[in-house]
């Protein structure tokens, strides 16, 4: 089993935790959120135009920028990441243009040196597979999807068409880190997703609270929780770390103890 | 549906929307069916000669199209000065800043609302840098009764305060963008997150000819009235077409709309200008071709001004309209193709252009087609005196008089 099967066939939900590389200590942050029980970690890449996310990941996206964070630096925070915790996935989040500026397979290559696993790229749909999917597929890491309110049946195979990982279901159109969808849609949707694919439904956007978590968690295969905890990144800075593994521990209870 | 030759330039884009290895649909999945969506309808209303007479009838009673194709005799004369014996070309001028609202912009937010009518969204949204393309949207939002929101970086708010203050008296909202750079691509950004989190019933009236497809396409379609009258009035005036078509370019839309049609006549020769503000050896301009690299932003594949990681760079000229990091993909496709030769000028060169048509023509015209004026008054010396070029005035100058006046120091 690959490291993303590993963390989706646990008796729970998988709560996936994202933080943005490079604001502030990330790697203490990232040890923070697997001692408090990350089934998978979310790195975000920073990008400039986070076309995509609220206020909450923009401000991170600008704090790393700010404090001079390249794509040699997200690499290399990987790269420790993976030598400090060998079998906690990680998977890089971000925008197309930092991905594809060497080119794709430069960037395949680097992630998978790195020991990433999988790459969740907001702007490149389907239709612009080719722009990074084949490169990823190449070595092996993950192009992970995402599934909208908006993805009707026709177009869902599509979507999964290619896709790895595990299918990310953005619960609301919108932007991270707003309000969230009531449960009962969102039961709703994934059991649509999860009758079309076998690959593991995780859902986001939204989510801020263990009772949300544990909500998602008795229908979905994880949990991705991103802007409640950037928030705790940017507030808080170097005294970061016990508050993400402090919301961590809360979240993973509560979805442990979820009723499925 | 193209009738174009096989090797006719205009036959981009291909289905997928991509000019060349450029444009294409870089959007975040919750768009997508949207963007998918606005194709279909796109196609059904290019079908339907029912849309073509309605848009048309409002460029002729609304807009005031034709616009006037004008020979500027006292300025094709003061460029002669200089010119070797025999130098100095015919310069004409394809008026569209007399067009309502005092631009090219107008033209396509007539097509984009009547397409948005058609889709049945009830809620416009548009993001502005100048301030022209909030002034042409938040109009055509007036006379069809929509609601209108225009996303404009708070800098760009502080820089063009009466266009703020028209958008307002339309009934606009206007809202500033404190985000990122808090210019033009950050209104877009936001744009597009507003978009993203009101699909059900808001239309993005994107205001140049880039995003994702079908945008670059449907822009260009809506603005290439402009050359298509140029065209027929080039050989009504003059009997014969122009051998050099000169615009200015920051996304494109109105140096698109003067070339597109011409782009198949093999003697017409086109020039876009960049704006390169305080010089392209900086960082201070806003040339993407001339000094950017291949990216992805806003939904398409085009040239960007970017670092080394593929971050975005703020483009920096005197026109607001012009310093967008980006460009539409069709430049991009029709730069590496060679069928257009891009050029750019910078500040203080499109300060005296814009000074130039003041004293010779009694235009004042504004700060973007002010690049392509310096542009002219390079070429028109270099080109013999039987030779036409045929540049688009896309815009007047009231919006910039505050920033002129405070370039050459005076206080107004």
């Amino acid at each position: 089993m690959t490291r993303l099967q590993s963390a989706f066939a646990k008796p729970h939900a998988a709560f996936v935790a994202f933080i943005t590389a490079g604001d502030g200590d990330t790697a203490a942050n990232l040890d923070a959120l697997v001692a408090g029980g990350a089934d998978v970690i979310e790195l975000g890449m920073p990008f400039t135009d986070p076309m995509a996310d609220g206020p909450a990941i923009q401000s991170a996206n600008l704090r790393s920028l700010g404090a001079g964070t390249t794509t040699a630096d997200v690499l290399q925070i990987a790269t420790d990441f993976r030598a400090r915790h060998p079998d906690i996935p990680l998977i890089l989040m971000g925008y197309a243009n930092p991905m594809i500026r060497r080119g794709p397979e430069w960037f395949a290559q680097s992630a998978s040196d790195a020991g990433v696993d999988g790459v969740i790229c907001v702007d490149i749909p389907p239709e612009e597979d080719q722009a990074l999917g084949p490169a990823l597929r190449a070595k092996g890491i993950a192009p992970i999807r995402l599934a909208t309110p908006t993805t009707d049946a026709a177009r869902l195979p599509h979507v999964l068409d290619g896709s790895g990982g595990f299918l990310y279901y953005v619960s609301v159109a919108g932007i991270t880190g707003k309000q969230q969808a009531a449960t009962a849609a969102i039961e709703e949707a994934v059991g649509k997703l999860k009758a079309a694919t076998d690959l593991p439904v995780a859902v986001g956007f939204g989510v801020r609270t263990p009772e949300q978590a544990a909500a998602i968690a008795a229908h979905a295969d994880g949990v991705v929780v991103g802007s409640a905890l950037v928030e705790l990144c940017g507030e808080f800075g170097k005294d970061a770390p016990a508050k993400l593994q402090e919301l961590t521990s809360a979240m993973v209870s509560a979805i442990k103890a979820a009723k499925v | 549906m193209n009738d174009t030759p096989p090797n006719s330039f205009k036959n981009q884009p291909d289905d997928r929307g991509h000019f060349g290895e450029f444009g294409g649909r870089y959007v975040a999945e919750t768009l997508m069916p949207l963007i998918l969506d606005l194709e279909r309808e796109y196609r059904a209303a290019q079908a339907d000669p029912a849309f073509a007479a309605q848009f048309d009838d409002l460029l002729e009673h609304y807009v005031g199209r034709p616009s006037p194709l004008y020979f500027a005799e006292r300025l094709t004369e003061e460029l002669r000065k200089d010119a070797a014996p025999g130098h100095g070309a015919q310069i004409w001028f394809k008026r569209d800043e007399l067009n309502h609202t005092g631009a090219h912009k107008i033209n396509n937010c007539i097509g984009q609302i009547l397409l948005a009518m058609r889709m049945g969204k009830t809620r416009i949204i548009a993001e502005t840098g100048a301030g022209q393309h909030g002034v042409a949207t938040a109009t055509v939002c007036a006379r069809f009764g929509l609601p209108c929101v225009i996303y404009m970086g708070a800098e760009d708010v502080k820089r063009q305060s009466p266009n703020v203050f028209r958008m307002k008296l339309l009934g606009a909202e206007v809202v500033p963008v404190t985000s990122g750079g808090a210019t033009l691509k950050d209104a877009m950004n936001e744009g597009l997150r507003d978009w993203v989190a009101n699909v059900h019933d808001t239309f993005y009236i994107i205001g140049t000819a880039a995003g994702p497809h079908p945008y670059p396409e449907m822009v260009r379609d809506f603005q290439s009235v402009i050359g298509t009258e140029a065209r027929a009035q080039m050989l009504t005036r003059a009997g014969r077409q122009p051998d050099l078509l000169i615009a200015c370019i920051g996304g494109g839309s109105n140096a698109l709309g003067l070339f597109h049609p011409f782009l198949d006549d093999a003697d017409v020769k086109m020039l876009g200008v960049e704006a390169a503000g305080h010089g392209l050896d900086g960082d201070d301009h806003a040339a993407s071709l001339l000094g950017g690299a291949p990216g992805v932003l806003h939904g398409n594949k085009t040239y960007l001004l970017q670092d080394e990681d593929g971050q975005i760079t703020e483009g920096h000229s005197i026109s607001a309209g012009l310093d967008y990091p980006g460009i539409g993909p069709e430049h991009a496709w029709l730069k590496e193709s060679g069928r257009v030769e891009y050029t750019a000028v910078t500040d203080d060169e499109a300060l005296e252009g814009f000074q130039l048509l003041c004293r010779t023509e009694g235009i004042i015209p504004a700060l973007e087609p002010s690049h392509a004026l310096a542009a002219v008054a390079k070429r028109a010396p270099m080109m013999r005196e039987d030779e036409i070029i045929c540049m688009n005035l896309c815009g007047r100058g009231d919006k910039d008089i505050f920033t002129v006046a405070e370039k050459l120091g005076v206080e107004i």
